[in-house]
């Protein structure tokens, strides 16, 4: 089975405080610490243990920058056979529509039966794997926790709702599905994987070899745009209360009597 | 003298001449056991290297002490005194085994040198053996099957005992014995029969009564007994030689190998190969034990020395808390593994999967290398390398629990386990009042005489921060020109090497020992036993190191510390942490620092010094999530209520963390506290005291 | 101005919370704007959806096939395109269903989408302003969107005050007959219904509800007494679940469970809107956080900056107290 894995490199925000830098336009990235989106790597991690039981291949893309190539290696550290950096100066700005257009026309060049991406990136609106999906007229579930493969070209699916509860699906391959977290346990790249696949060539394909029209992606094509970042002003918020521990919890003590009612 | 009764040289046994009947048992019994040793050695040969050939003198040292002087053995009094008896008995035997094995063949032969007075006399001591051995066979039967030590036992999930293995093995000895002092005690009553002067038997011995017993016995049942028992001696002697090797047996052969080759560097851990420098680790194929054949041979020689004797366990936190991990099962199963798979006759087997077969994960991520199985196994058999080795094969397959892949991430790309900003490193010694009293400054630009390497743990734990500060008082009080690397300084890598991420750990050791090399100080400070046993083993090239509680130590032996007195009404007790204590033989400093605070009561745990209780664990195994039936640190804070402590003093952060979380899960906040060695120091030090320029 | 529709879910003939929330975000949109709701499903559970939207808007078009008995996003999206007219936009909320359909229908419609939004800024002409967060909610971003061939939008749950509204005496339009065969190739089978845990926190009155803060599993042992002490029950945040210390059934949340207590103690939650989802009906809410900067002490009534280890059992010993002497 061919799988590709469409992964983002984002700021780790558990390793990161997220703060405005001090023009207001964007956050300061001068300590930031990126990794592989979390979403994505459990995507990966599926996809791996997809073709453990099944045979095949995994390929892992991104649309980015040089940059975004250390992603690429580690889940290639991970597992993946190959990555692909689709890159070009034409896609800076592309809105999520501009991505899933570079990303549909890579497919395009290949012959993948399935296509998994993380269910929403730490900066992103959890919008390219479904656009993906109708760009391409391919079959898409978003939310999935649980893939199993059924007889011919088909697989069961199981999608997270409300309550805990699950949706259960059958979709057809070629099919586009958003990974959520706690599908699998991802297991560890360590250093020593990553320097391993230090120098293994990473293609990198632009508008060019992608046969796309400019026009399609990039910042004049994308009808959404982010002008900027800002904390928005707190509310009034909670009631802090201040004191020594004694007096918070008999002030808490009688908040929740007066409240709730001890039963 | 004339021997009255034929020697079973000369005797016909069924037709066959003894002498020749003897010559060919010898040599199939020796042919035997060589093809079994052979067959033994098989493994080793396919086994990955080890450096065990260096100092050979020191090596020699320590097989005087912990082979021959039994050294280990009585720290379980019991069983160590009657080890002790047997050992000397087979020590003093050989020479008569040999000799009365000799006599199948030659009907006169005696020792070189042993013939006359000094044979009399080595006649006496032997047959004296012979009877503490019997005695002792007797007395270790009645231990198995009537008191049964809770340490020999076998729980469910690892398998069967073999109770009636051992009794067997302890009933062959016996009769090896009975049947030598037999053989004796024939001669010796016949040639009283005949009017002819005997060898007397030494008193009360084996021989003695079996000589009064047989008195009246005609001769030929004593002829018979003679060459009867001089059989059953020859057939158990070399049956008993085949049979060792095939159980824990096998250890009075490869105990002296094991001792000579034990491991000399405590706190050093081996490297992933022994043969390959760091810089050319990215050619070897994988990091780790994967499979059998992938120990070095010295480890799978422990696993033939094991004598299941149990200690090892028994003192091991883990298994004491109900964690999988038993050190002691470790070595059986892989013993057996190594038996099944290279079996006398047939095809050598597969390789396969250690983790996951043999061993759990569990099993192996609970260890948390406190070191006191390798503290008390007799035969010196190694864990920690053992662990750290299987554990590396984990981590190169990315099998590791996801508990310990977020600290990890974290410490590879924020250089700390909690993922904090490393400009935060140094926020521990920033707030205002502290500055003022006590100003700690960054090496970076201005050398310094002396690093605080202060580690993750302390600098970011928000209680731990007060180590830090207690520490920082003592060396601003005692005019030390110190400082910190502050946000140049990573995690010192000790418990990610220990967690087998060796590449990993190696980055932090690189990077951390070019901070220290640029800062130019002469040494360094740490109050993280952590922290000082890697600066002092893992890391090469960096100044000497000291603990904290050496420096106050010291500073108190020369009078330069005074304390004031103790708070009334608290008894202190003092844990040993497992890298300051049995890693690094650092009991009596900080010992010496609390019994110098006027006043101060303090009491002994009964596991102490190098039998301390680990606190649980420090570095990543605090982040890692044991499935266990109580917890570790509640073990300990429980054993310091009962010496009748309501102070833990302990000296290391992570202890500091364990405990402090036990006593509240314990129930016991209230009635103890724990506090740090620097922070009481601190606490109680006279600020006046002038220090000698 | 381009029609606004707001796709309006439902369950057994219960119109969803996020009915009004949307009606709200289109008055924002355009103050002046009619706006219509649609609704699929089958049989007599989505005429009566249908009837009771028109309380509240001025039309309802109502799609009415058995293939859409269950929604199948895939299918709903076929039969939305063919009834939406061009350059329309399309409110949703942005929860399981809205992730699933929005973006596709985007491409489809060929319109801008936006997703999980805050609030809406302004129009000037074919530009739309609104407001979005990223990195876990600790930033916001002005975002502008092109709509001069329509957009789709997911709104956020809860973050618009609901518009209450019940004279808009609307007419439900039939669009079933514009929507003939429907076939996808994703075909839903069944929902499996989460295991019962032992303890059902949606009927609980007070929740003693734990996050990340709580650290370890053995330290919920301290909520779960606090919690004894109230006769309440311990529900907790979806890490805590991932980390396997607590079961599903005791996750307050988007994918967890929607709870409506009187009293909301949050013991170390952040407070990420996912988590904030799952909790209707203005409970009081007393947070208990380390972090003075978590996002929770905006949400909640009363809160508290404390180590939650050491702050817990001494409520719980004041609790005791205060039964003993009632």
């Amino acid at each position: 089975m061919e799988i590709l894995v469409c992964v983002k490199r984002v700021p780790d925000t558990s390793e990161n405080e997220i703060e405005l830098n001090s023009t207001g336009n964007d956050i300061e990235r001068d300590e930031l610490v990126y990794s592989v989106n979390e979403p994505d790597n459990y995507a990966v991690e599926e996809a791996l243990q997809i073709i453990a039981r099944v045979g095949g291949n995994v390929t892992v893309v991104t649309v980015g920058s040089q940059d975004d190539e250390e992603v690429l290696r580690r889940e290639m550290a991970m597992g993946a056979g190959k990555g692909v950096l689709l890159s070009d100066d034409v896609f800076n700005g592309s809105d999520a529509r501009g991505i899933a257009a570079i990303l549909s026309a890579f497919v395009q060049k290949g012959n993948y039966d399935l296509i998994l991406t993380g269910v929403q990136a730490e900066d992103g609106g959890a919008q390219v794997g479904g656009m993906l999906a109708a760009m391409l007229d391919y079959p898409f579930a978003s939310l999935v926790n649980s893939i199993e493969m059924l007889d011919g070209r088909k697989l069961k699916i199981s999608r997270e709702i409300e309550g805990g509860n699950r949706e259960i699906s059958e979709i057809e391959l070629p099919c586009v599905l958003s990974i959520q977290t706690g599908i699998n346990e991802p297991r560890y790249v360590g250093m020593r994987g990553i320097r391993a696949v230090a120098s293994v060539p990473i293609p990198t394909y632009g508008t060019e070899e992608l046969k796309l029209d400019p026009a399609t992606v990039g910042r004049t094509a994308a009808k959404v745009k982010r002008l900027d970042y800002f904390v928005p002003a707190l509310g009034k918020g909670a009631e802090m209360l201040h004191g020594n521990r004694e007096e918070i919890v008999a002030r808490v003590t009688d908040l929740i009597a007066a409240k709730g009612g001890l039963r | 003298m004339v021997n009255s009764l034929q020697s079973p040289a000369q005797a016909n046994y069924w037709l066959v001449q003894g002498r020749i009947l003897f010559l060919a048992l010898y040599a199939l019994g020796s042919a035997c056991f060589f093809y079994i040793v052979a067959r033994r050695l098989m493994p080793l040969l396919r086994a990955q290297r080890d450096s065990r050939f260096d100092r050979p003198l020191h090596r020699l040292g320590r097989v005087l002490q912990f082979w021959l002087g039994q050294w280990r053995h009585p720290r379980y009094r019991v069983a160590g005194i009657i080890h002790l008896l047997i050992f000397a008995g087979f020590i003093i035997l050989a020479t008569r085994a040999f000799t009365v094995l000799a006599l199948g063949v030659s009907e006169n032969f005696a020792m070189p040198g042993l013939s006359g007075n000094a044979g009399h006399i080595y006649g006496v001591i032997a047959e004296y053996a012979s009877t503490v051995v019997f005695l002792c066979m007797v007395v270790a039967a009645t231990r198995r099957l009537v008191f049964k030590p809770a340490r020999y036992a076998v729980p469910a999930r690892y398998g069967k005992g073999h109770p009636a293995d051992a009794i067997f093995l302890l009933a062959l000895i016996a009769i090896l014995m009975a049947a030598d002092s037999l053989f004796e005690a024939s001669k010796a009553a016949a040639l009283v029969q005949q009017g002819q002067a005997a060898e007397v038997m030494p008193v009360l011995s084996l021989g003695w009564m079996f000589t009064r017993a047989l008195a009246a016995t005609s001769l030929p049942v004593l002829q018979n007994l003679h060459l009867g028992a001089y059989l059953v001696h020859g057939l158990t002697f070399f049956f008993l030689l085949c049979y060792r090797p095939f159980g824990i047996q096998f250890h009075v052969e490869t105990s002296l190998f094991t001792v000579f080759f034990a491991k000399l560097d405590g706190g050093t851990l081996k490297p992933v190969r022994w043969d390959v420098p760091d810089e050319k680790l990215d050619q070897v194929k994988f990091f780790g034990v994967k499979t059998f054949e992938d120990f070095t041979w010295k480890h799978m020689l422990d696993f033939y020395s094991c004598a299941d004797c149990g200690r090892c366990s028994d003192n091991c936190p883990a298994n004491a808390a109900g964690r999988p991990l038993s050190p002691r099962f470790l070595t059986i199963k892989a013993r057996d593994y190594a038996f099944q798979h290279y079996p006398m006759f047939g095809k050598v087997g597969n390789g396969k999967a250690l983790v996951g077969n043999l061993y759990s994960e569990d099993e192996i991520w609970s260890c948390t290398t406190c070191g006191a199985c390798e503290q008390e196994c007799p035969l010196l058999v190694e864990y920690i390398d053992k662990i750290v080795d299987l554990r590396r094969g984990l981590v190169d397959d990315g099998n590791v629990p996801q508990s310990l892949q977020k600290p990890l991430k974290a410490l590879e790309s924020r250089g700390n386990p909690y993922g904090k900003l490393e400009k935060k490193r140094a926020d521990w010694a920033a707030a205002k009042d502290f500055q003022q009293s006590c100003p700690v400054r960054l090496v970076k630009g201005k050398a310094a005489d002396t690093l605080y390497f202060v580690d993750s743990i302390t600098a970011y734990d928000d209680r731990i921060q007060a180590i830090g500060r207690a520490t920082a008082r003592i060396l601003h009080h005692l005019g030390e020109d110190f400082g910190i690397l502050g946000a140049a300084e990573r995690d010192s890598g000790h418990d990610v090497r220990r967690f087998g991420e060796e590449t990993l750990f190696q980055a932090l050791r690189d990077h951390n020992t070019q901070a220290i090399q640029a800062s130019g100080v002469r040494r360094i400070v740490t109050s993280d036993p952590h922290a000082y046993n890697a600066l002092k083993h893992d890391y090469k090239d960096v100044p000497p190191v000291e603990h904290v509680s050496q420096v106050i130590a010291r500073e108190v032996k020369f009078g330069r510390i005074k304390f004031h007195p103790a708070e009334k009404g608290k008894v202190y007790t003092y844990h040993d942490p497992c890298y300051l204590g049995r890693h690094n033989q650092i009991y009596d400093d900080p010992r010496s620092v609390l019994d110098a605070i006027p006043g101060l009561k303090r009491v002994e745990m009964k596991r102490s010094r190098d039998r301390s209780f680990c606190c649980g664990g420090g570095g990543l195994m605090l982040f890692y999530e044991p499935k266990e039936d109580e917890r570790i640190g509640v073990k300990r804070v429980r054993m310091a209520a009962e010496a009748g402590a309501n102070v833990i003093v302990t000296a290391c952060p992570f202890c500091m963390v364990n405990m402090e979380d036990a006593i509240k899960v314990a129930g016991l906040e209230g009635k103890m506290t724990a506090i740090d060695l620097a922070e009481l120091a601190d606490q109680q030090i006279v600020k006046e005291t002038q220090l000698a320029a | 101005m381009p029609r606004i529709f707001a796709f309006i879910t439902h369950r057994a003939g219960v119109v969803d919370d996020s009915a009004a929330e949307l009606l709200a975000v289109a008055k924002k949109i355009d103050a002046t704007a009619a706006p219509t709701a649609i609704v699929t499903g089958w049989g007599a559970e989505v005429d009566d959806v249908c009837d009771n939207l028109c309380a509240s808007f001025p039309e309802v078009w109502e799609i009415a096939h058995e293939a859409l008995a269950y929604p199948n996003a895939e299918l709903i999206r076929r039969a939305l395109v063919k009834v939406l007219p061009a350059g329309c936009i399309v409110l949703l909320a942005h929860e399981h269903f809205g992730i699933d359909l929005a973006p596709g229908l985007s491409i489809k419609l060929n319109s801008a989408f936006a997703s999980d939004l805050l609030a809406i800024g302004g129009r000037e002409g074919d530009c739309l302003k609104v407001v979005r967060q990223e990195f876990g909610g600790q930033v916001s971003a002005h975002v502008e969107c092109d709509i001069s061939s329509g957009a789709v939008l997911t709104i956020r749950p809860g973050a618009f005050k609901p518009e209450a509204n019940s004279t808009a005496k609307g007419v439900v339009v039939e669009k079933s007959g514009e929507v003939d065969t429907l076939s996808a190739r994703r075909r839903y089978l069944e929902t499996v219904v989460a295991e019962a845990g032992d303890v059902d926190i949606t009927k609980q009155a007070i929740l003693v509800s734990v996050g990340r803060g709580i650290q370890e599993k053995d330290n919920i042992a301290i909520a779960q007494e606090f919690a004894d002490a109230l006769g309440a029950a311990v529900s907790c945040s979806r890490p805590v679940v991932d980390a396997k210390w607590l079961e599903k059934s005791r996750q307050v949340g988007s994918s967890g469970k929607t709870v409506k207590p009187k009293v909301y103690v949050a013991c170390g939650i952040s407070g990420a809107f996912q988590h904030l989802a799952g909790l209707k009906g203005n409970p009081f809410i007393i947070a208990i956080n380390k972090n003075p900067k978590a996002p929770i002490f905006q949400v909640a009534d009363v809160g508290i900056v404390d180590d939650l280890l050491e702050l817990l059992p001494e409520l719980t010993s004041k609790i005791r107290e205060m039964r003993k002497a009632a």
